[in-house]
């Protein structure tokens, strides 16, 4: 049959953000995936020169709406390590729990979009369900629902009583039992593993190669995640990487599946370790000199380059999201795939493009 | 005709289109669909297709790049229709507003009749915004209606004279 080239995007019912694919079909086949971005560009790099250090904490929040706070993690520690500051201890441990959080319901909103992305909205529902306990609690302990603004440099803006550290717990509890009732939906169905099971496998080879980060790599067996640098609390707590070794969507949602557990083990730890004390330190000095620094996003390494000279704005801000770095293997698992598969094999890296564009 | 009205407020169909938004609003239109907020209750259906859809919801700030495809969404909706901005972004351009591939709120490009503030609104506050624009695509509906009889006698008396 001869060659077909179908627009993908930007608006499909599939992706809730703007992402542009130019296929090349041949019989339902796609032969070549062309990506298109730019849709949901700003500039935020640039309004560095405009806002100064502290006023950037809120630009970098909205880089992206689903892991605002580790954007705001990751470039307060960028900063606190130019002007040299030593955060408080208790507030890296709140730090790590907000943290937490975030990948807990990004990973719950995942598996509800993953879902819906072949079509089993019921299940959708329900995880979108759970999901809601986990926002609650963001509201209660941050005051918003996505952006969390908790982060500031030198420590943490708000505290966590004893009486909503309980709460939180309890709440966990029914979230960790909630989701434990839909693994054998999501992970042993027969037509959910006919839609997963096989299906765009990244070699453990070409993930390395082409430089995938997060679930995307681990799902292929690396076991790479930033957290183990041990950045805020989490040299102080007791985890390993969630690792698969198929490299196929299977894979990818069993890697997120359980690293909702091993986040809300993570919580329960820092809680249980919660040391008493100050919520931050006042921030002499300003920023000077370069610095790069990285965390585990949910989906993956975020990295950002930060340079001062001594004036209260920044010379440069570079950010490097985890989705810019799972574009390449997602253009190596298009080509050979069924044209039905093209949105569940999108959305299995997870794609966040207002991150990704900036 | 007033099956055609009273359907229309009742059951308006909804596309979301994500201009430039950081997510955080996105997130939050598609958690008025899940249980909790159960926009459906409403009659309200979230659709992928422009041509089949009453209301126009949009989150974030447009920019120099998705503009046209922002009008061209736009375009494609039948008569009657609304616009609800989401956010801060929506409305004004929010922490964006300097950055320098950001035109605007969405009103420099298309008319808005319903803004929801915050960043990011709750759902509660976009259902709200819903709910604001559904009174207003009724007085819009009334109009297109009233123009369809008067359209409708012209033609009949047309077809008499002949
Ligand atoms: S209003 Fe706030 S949450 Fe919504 S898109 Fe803009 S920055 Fe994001």
């Amino acid at each position: 049959m001869a060659k077909t080239v179908l627009p993908f995007g930007p608006q499909h019912p599939v992706l809730p953000e703007p992402l542009h694919l130019t296929l090349t079909i041949e019989d339902e086949i796609v032969k070549e995936a062309i990506p298109k971005l730019g849709y949901v560009h700003r500039g935020l790099e640039k309004l560095a020169e405009i806002r100064d250090h502290n006023q950037m904490i809120y630009i970098v929040e909205r880089v992206c709406g689903i892991c605002s706070c580790l954007h705001a993690l990751c470039y307060c520690q960028g900063i606190e390590s130019l002007m040299g500051l030593e955060v408080p201890s208790r507030a890296k441990y709140l730090r790590t729990i907000w943290s937490e959080m975030h990948r807990i319901h990004s990973h719950l909103l995942w598996l509800g979009l993953f879902a819906d992305a072949f079509g089993f909205e019921s299940l959708f529902m329900q995880f979108w369900r759970i999901r809601e306990r986990v926002m609650d609690l963001q509201e209660e302990t941050a005051g918003n629902r996505v952006i969390l603004s908790v982060n500031q440099v030198g420590g943490v803006r708000r505290d966590i009583s004893a009486e909503s550290a309980q709460w939180i717990l309890d709440t966990l509890k029914t979230v960790e039992k909630e989701t434990l009732q839909l693994k054998s939906t999501i992970l042993d169905d027969y037509t959910v593993k006919l839609r997963t099971v096989g299906k765009g496998v990244l070699t453990k080879e070409k993930a390395y190669e082409l430089g995938a980060a997060g679930p995307t790599l681990r799902a292929s067996g690396i076991a790479q995640d930033m957290r183990q640098t041990g950045y805020a609390a989490y040299s102080e707590l007791d985890f390993a990487p969630v690792v698969e070794t198929d490299g196929d969507c299977y894979a990818r949602t069993t890697v997120r599946f359980n690293e909702i557990f091993q986040a809300i083990d993570l919580i329960r730890q820092a809680f249980s370790k919660l040391p008493e004390g100050e919520l931050a330190v006042k921030p002499k000095g300003l920023p000077t000199g370069e610095v790069v620094s990285r965390v585990e996003q949910p989906r993956g390494e975020c990295l950002y380059y930060i340079r001062g000279a001594g004036k209260k704005f920044l010379e440069r801000v570079r950010i490097r999201t985890p989705t810019f770095a799972n574009i390449p293997p997602l253009l190596d698992m298009l080509p050979g795939c069924d044209l039905a598969d093209v949105p569940v094999l999108i959305l299995t890296i997870d794609p966040c493009i207002s991150c990704t564009e900036r | 005709m007033s099956l055609i009205s009273t359907s229309r407020v009742k059951s308006p169909w909804l596309i979301h289109f994500d201009c430039g938004s950081c997510n955080g609003c996105d997130i939050e239109v598609l958690a008025c669909l899940t249980p909790v907020y159960d926009i459906e209750r409403f009659g309200i259906i979230n659709v992928g297709n422009p041509k089949h859809a009453d209301i126009l919801v949009v989150t974030g700030t447009v920019n120099h790049r998705n503009k046209k495809a922002l009008k061209n969404i736009y375009d494609q909706m039948p008569e009657p229709k609304v616009v609800v901005a989401i956010g801060a972004c929506g409305t004004s351009g929010g922490v964006f507003r300097e950055a320098y591939n950001v035109v605007g709120g969405v009103d420099q490009v298309i008319p808005v009749d319903a803004y929801v503030s915050g960043c990011a609104p709750k759902p509660e506050a976009i259902i709200d915004g819903v709910v604001i624009a559904l009174g207003k695509l009724a007085e819009k509906g009334k109009k297109v209606d009233q123009g369809i009889f008067e359209r409708l006698e012209k033609t009949q008396e047309a077809i008499k004279a002949r």
